[in-house]
């Protein structure tokens, strides 16, 4: 006998497994951010020297990466919808482009932002600006490269899925794309909160 | 039935198994062995305290040249005694161990909802335990700042801290991995016709639990990913300005503060003080109403307060720290919220109280074990209350009295619980019954000793002896008057120890040539006594999937169906 509701929603419920899974997941994201974010509060709050985050970091590069990941959360939604509408070769394309969003903001990420502020030696051990700075987005670029390898495996190899059990491939995309769209919304708080305020 | 796995080899079937049952024993035999191990340092502690500077017996060789405990080994000691016993003993046997076994069956389910998960949960545990253990053999050493790894102490030591992150982390991702798969089989799996206000006792105290689990320690990662920054990168995430060590001020930026990291730290660690006693009452109840032989007493006001006892213990970690100076308006608040929380816990304990009057009591070992809970626990949670009012806890803070009032909660208390557990589903994880006569010497063997630990350390608390002293308060004046009491804390210790032997005996012994249990030993109205065989069948648990049509406790209900037995099984419908 197989665990039940694995792919068809209980009735009761109207969820399946993995989709509760992935909320109860995603509220523990939530309150490993809350924890960062109000880390970033008491420190700034019991700080005297504190710098103005727009004065340091490029707002236009910041702002270009918030809208590479905004797209990037259209994208997710296409390919899961392109599933739901049974076309396997848009699921691809969209998929493909969510994939590239992602690398997109990654590379403008360490070769715009981390490199240079390596290089001006603005490292964490230098202000606890630098330090939260780097830990919040440090450990938000590792939520995007996990959702990126994830992306991929779905993509690549993981859509074979697709001939043997349609159903569940959608689902996963579904999980996949609700992560996706987790990460997206922690830029969109991250973005104001050190490179504006 | 087991068409799906017909010839899984031994690796996949023991030791990377996806079956709750499995995975749940390999939790609980970790984690007794953690057990053991942390107690065992502990008796090297009390031993020290005893007779300060004296060679310890038997092990003093691996201790030291001189064969004596290190004033530096004794930091170590302390602090890996309360990360073991916490992190790697108790928990995960309450929810890693009873909960992945007995969870499932009770909710009539073949398995947990992802148990590919458990099994990585199970491993991630493993490692962190492993880490944890290495540490010891490390040139550093073991972590040494105590088990709640204050900054900046923690960050300037030249010991295992770095390590001690490490396993934290490993460990934070086991338990996300365990709640997230708790919390959907609940919602998920329940059986046919098995309601929320159908659920055993324990099943709500499990589905609490890991939603402490999931919520509490994502901050404690944040922090431990902080330290590890000011450890490795040399952040001042918890480095206030201008900190001396020794006679030099710190070369480090500076800004940060040390009371982040105890908010961090309290806001895991006070849920993780309900995750450690949530399953065992859990435990209790189950024992209880099956061998006073009737319903529980007040079953729907102990759900709603343990679900008010979940949301309020999110809001009382800074009793904590009443003495670190963040004010009076703070602590204001948070001795309020400990004064609330104590009432849903009162409500508990009294409802498994009162659920004893007007039975006719079985005192078999798992029965005395759950009686020997329920006083225990209420010394543990009234000693709480002083150090719940900030003007008290001014006194008693850092005191053997927090010790004392900690243990009680925790070993008598909560570790009473697994042991009734243990002697409870013992018949139903291996099909044999346990020696009663070696069980009964055990729990009251271990019943005395417990209480010869720690009662006295109330006595020392109050006269205000420190808790983190080596020579257990030899040089100071108002320690003199309640020293004596340091020897007959470490004989009861070494006798607690000692007692220990015929529950180990028993286990092996019971193991080996106990009798055949019948699959309903205790003649149990939950499911996985009434409805599946004793051991549990392979991934599928039960050879039938099975219905329920009553609440958890039908006990006293006399000959239904024509029976004459007088309890109604969850799953058999009522005719007539």
């Amino acid at each position: 006998m197989q665990v039940p509701y694995t792919v068809k929603a209980r009735p009761d419920t109207g969820l399946y497994n993995a989709k509760i899974g992935i909320w109860l997941f995603l509220a523990s994201e939530v309150m490993l951010f809350g924890a960062l974010f109000s880390s970033y509060i008491l420190l700034r709050a019991g700080s005297t020297t504190w710098f103005v985050g727009s004065e340091e970091l490029s707002v236009p590069i910041g702002t270009f990466n918030t809208m590479v990941l905004i797209v990037s959360s259209v994208t997710v939604v296409m390919a899961w919808a392109s599933l739901r509408m049974n076309d396997l070769k848009k699921y691809k394309l969209y998929m493909g482009l969510t994939i590239l969003l992602g690398l997109t903001f990654l590379v403008v990420k360490i070769m715009f932002e981390y490199l240079p502020k390596i290089e001006h030696h603005h490292i964490p051990s230098t202000h606890n600006f630098y330090a939260i700075y780097f830990v919040l987005t440090g450990l938000h670029a590792l939520h995007v490269i996990g959702g990126l390898i994830v992306n991929a495996y779905f993509w690549g190899p993981g859509a074979k899925m697709w001939e043997t059990d349609p159903e569940q491939f959608t689902n996963r995309i579904e999980i996949a794309g609700l992560y996706w769209h987790f990460v997206d919304i922690v830029w969109i708080f991250l973005f104001p909160t050190i490179y504006l305020l | 039935m087991t068409e799906h796995h017909p010839h899984e080899p031994f690796w996949r079937k023991y030791i990377f198994s996806v079956d709750h049952k499995v995975i749940g024993l390999q939790y609980a035999i970790t984690a007794m062995v953690f057990l053991l191990f942390g107690f065992c340092l502990m008796l090297i502690m009390r031993w020290n305290l005893a007779y300060p500077g004296e060679i310890v017996p038997i092990v003093g060789k691996l201790l030291s040249e001189e064969g004596m405990l290190t004033p530096d080994g004794y930091n170590s000691f302390g602090a890996m005694h309360g990360t073991i016993m916490v992190f790697l003993g108790v928990v995960p046997l309450a929810v890693g161990g009873f909960g992945n076994y007995v969870l499932p069956i009770q909710i009539g389910a073949p398995d947990m909802a992802f148990p590919k998960l458990n099994m990585a949960s199970y491993w991630s545990f493993f490692v962190g335990g492993v880490l944890m253990l290495a540490s010891f053999f490390m040139p550093q050493g073991t972590a040494s700042s105590g088990w709640t790894m204050y900054a900046p102490l923690s960050i300037i030591a030249e010991t295992g801290e770095t390590i001690w992150l490490f396993g934290m982390v490993f460990l934070i991702t086991s338990s996300l991995l365990g709640s997230v798969n708790f919390i959907a089989t609940v919602i998920q799996l329940r059986t046919k016709g098995l309601t929320w206000m159908r659920l055993p006792f324990f099943v709500w105290t499990q589905f609490v639990t890991a939603f402490l689990l999931l919520l509490a320690f994502p901050p404690l990662e944040a922090a431990a990913v902080f330290q590890l920054m000011d450890r490795l990168a040399g952040t001042s995430f918890f480095l206030p300005s201008g900190l001396y060590v020794g006679t030099e001020v710190l070369n480090v930026a500076g800004g940060g503060t040390p009371l982040l990291w105890q908010h961090l730290f309290w806001f895991l660690a006070h849920p993780e003080v309900y995750v450690l006693i949530l399953p065992a009452m859990g435990i209790v109840a189950e024992v209880l109403a099956n061998n006073t032989r009737k319903p529980l007493w007040g079953y729907r006001s102990m759900v709603y307060s343990v679900i008010f006892l979940g949301f309020m213990s999110f809001v009382v970690w800074a009793h904590h720290m009443f003495l670190t100076g963040m004010g009076t308006t703070m602590a204001a608040f948070f001795q309020t919220t400990t004064m609330i929380i104590s009432i849903p816990s009162v409500i508990i304990l009294s409802a498994l109280f009162i659920s004893l009057w007007g039975g006719s009591i079985r005192f078999n070992t798992p029965m005395l074990f759950a009686l020997g809970f329920l006083p225990m626990f209420g010394i543990g949670g009234l000693t709480g209350l002083p150090l719940g009012l900030a003007s008290a806890d001014i006194h008693l803070h850092d005191t053997y009295y927090v010790i004392g009032h900690f243990h009680y909660v925790v070993a008598p208390g909560t570790i009473f619980a697994l042991f009734a557990g243990i002697y409870y589903w013992f018949p139903k994880v291996t099909g044999k019954k346990m020696n009663e006569r070696l069980g009964k010497i055990h729990f009251i063997g271990s019943f005395i000793c417990m209480n010869g630990v720690f009662s006295p350390m109330f006595i020392q608390g109050l006269a205000g002896v420190s808790r983190r002293l080596y020579d257990g308060g030899t040089t100071y004046l108002h320690a003199q008057p309640v020293l004596q009491w340091n020897e007959f804390m470490t004989m009861s210790a070494i006798g607690l120890g000692l007692f220990q032997f015929f529950f180990i005996a028993n286990l092996f012994i019971s193991l080996a040539k106990g009798d055949k249990a019948s699959s309903n030993e205790w003649d149990a109205t939950t499911l996985e006594w009434a409805a599946a065989p004793s051991p549990p069948l392979p991934h599928v648990n039960f050879e039938k999937v099975p219905n329920v049509y009553h609440g958890p406790y039908e006990y006293s209900t006399n000959g239904d169906n024509g029976s004459n037995r007088d309890f109604t099984p969850q799953h058999e419908a009522v005719k007539g």
